[in-house]
């Protein structure tokens, strides 16, 4: 029971995009038709999934203050949390990397689906933040898990929410200033408030 | 003495230290190219924060300490990075200017290390940051691109502290801190208060001013997307 609210709160409560801002750059610039959002957001939602967990285990036995008691008794006071930022981004590069090439032998027609928005999605700030989220709340294992999944989720219904109304605004007269990036920010503000409902919901 | 070869030497005048090609550099991403309102790039970070002035003022010279200096190492090693493995080499040297920012801000201003939580952590992640890498500075020389690096941080810092202040003033009716709202009811006595704006310190706010702003300043520069 634990786990489903924490799923709801980070699908729909904490979305990535609506309260946190992240993953905006990808959000916007991959958001003009429904079929490709739809392949990022799937991305997304399996890179965090497989990502997240993973930073966890590195946290949990090699960063964090203490965690390096199981390697012996000289190493149990040494706090490597200060190489956060750098070990989470090598292994998100890594995994995806790794995921890439997977995909691409076992699975040739999801790679042709998925494949040109992988490299992208190292540098998308929702699959580090997810992480860094993840130590700053110290989630155990599963909760870990559950909130990846979740956040994904949450970025792949606003990507593809956004990517339908910007597919219906083609056939809409925008001034000029506003065309493109403006309007689009105005939409994610307006999609927000939408958002802000689920805000209420105590869980 | 008369037998010695003159040597001619063809010598290129220096470029000035700042000569117009660079004063460009920097000119050039603060309006008619802003990383931000024009090229869409660095909006993740950009609206986190921005609730405040002064966490905002903490991050934007964060960001442009991490964007000279990455743009200084980068074009320095350009000519040994395998073009393969340059996007790892890029996030290592990022991610180490990151750290270090983080330990400062731990170090000498722990309020301000709590506010910005993981949203100085996700610089690395910033599209300014590697869009300059990979743009600009595998490609040119270190005192250009540091140049190049201090402009287009500063085009994003002028942003991000424009929407940090309406969202400050409409939502909190401060400015750094200062309450404004309240001296300006004070000076009309009782009977007139102004009341902020919850909309604006709410993420939704930061979507609706940073287009707003968009509007505005693509509007003076004349640019459309199409």
């Amino acid at each position: 029971m634990e786990l489903f609210s924490l799923a709801i709160r980070s699908i729909f409560i904490e979305n990535m995009v609506f309260a946190y801002f992240l993953g905006m750059c990808s959000f916007l610039a991959v958001s003009k038709k429904v079929s490709t959002a739809i392949g990022l957001g799937a991305a997304v939602i399996f890179v965090l999934t497989v990502t997240t967990p993973a930073n966890w285990l590195l946290n949990e036995y090699v960063l964090k203050e203490g965690a390096l008691t199981w390697a012996g008794d000289t190493f149990a006071t040494i706090d490597l949390s200060f190489l956060r930022f750098i070990m989470f981004i090598a292994i998100i590069a890594a995994i995806v990397q790794l995921v890439e090439m997977i995909v691409e032998k076992f699975a040739p027609a999801l790679y042709g689906a998925l494949g040109i928005f992988l490299p992208l999605i190292a540098v998308n700030c929702a699959i580090l933040g997810g992480s860094l989220f993840m130590a700053q709340r110290d989630y155990t294992l599963a909760e870990a898990t559950v909130y990846g999944f979740g956040s994904g989720t949450g970025f792949f219904l606003a990507i593809i929410a956004l990517a339908a109304i910007r597919e219906k605004l083609k056939y809409s007269n925008v001034p000029n200033g506003l065309k493109g990036l403006g309007i689009t920010m105005l939409l994610t503000g307006l999609m927000g408030i939408a958002f802000m409902s689920f805000m209420g919901i105590d869980l | 003495m008369s037998t010695e070869t003159t040597v001619t030497e063809v010598k290129k005048p220096a470029e000035a230290l700042l000569s117009k090609r660079r004063k460009k550099l920097i000119s050039d991403p603060l309006v008619d190219s802003n990383p931000v309102t024009i090229q869409v790039l660095g909006i993740c970070s950009a609206l986190a924060v921005t609730t405040q002035m002064q966490p905002t003022l903490i991050m934007a010279i964060s960001v442009i300490f991490v964007i000279v200096m990455s743009n200084f190492v980068i074009s320095l090693m350009r000519n040994t990075i395998p073009s393969r493995v340059r996007i790892i080499v890029q996030l290592a040297v990022v991610a180490t200017l990151v750290t270090l920012v983080s330990e400062l801000l731990r170090a000498f201003a722990y309020d301000m290390y709590k506010e910005l939580s993981v949203f100085v952590g996700l610089i690395i992640t910033n599209c300014i940051v590697m869009g300059r890498l990979e743009a600009f500075a595998l490609g040119n020389k270190p005192y250009d691109s540091i140049l190049d690096g201090f402009g287009s941080a500063l085009g994003y810092s002028w942003i991000i502290l424009a929407v940090a202040f309406f969202r400050e003033l409409l939502g909190s009716g401060s400015f750094f801190g200062i309450p404004i709202y309240d001296s300006i009811s004070g000076i009309f006595g009782d009977n007139f208060s102004l009341a902020t704006n919850g909309l604006m310190v709410s993420p939704v706010g930061a979507f609706i001013i940073l287009g707003l702003i968009i509007w505005v300043q693509r509007t003076k520069t004349g640019y459309v997307e199409h």
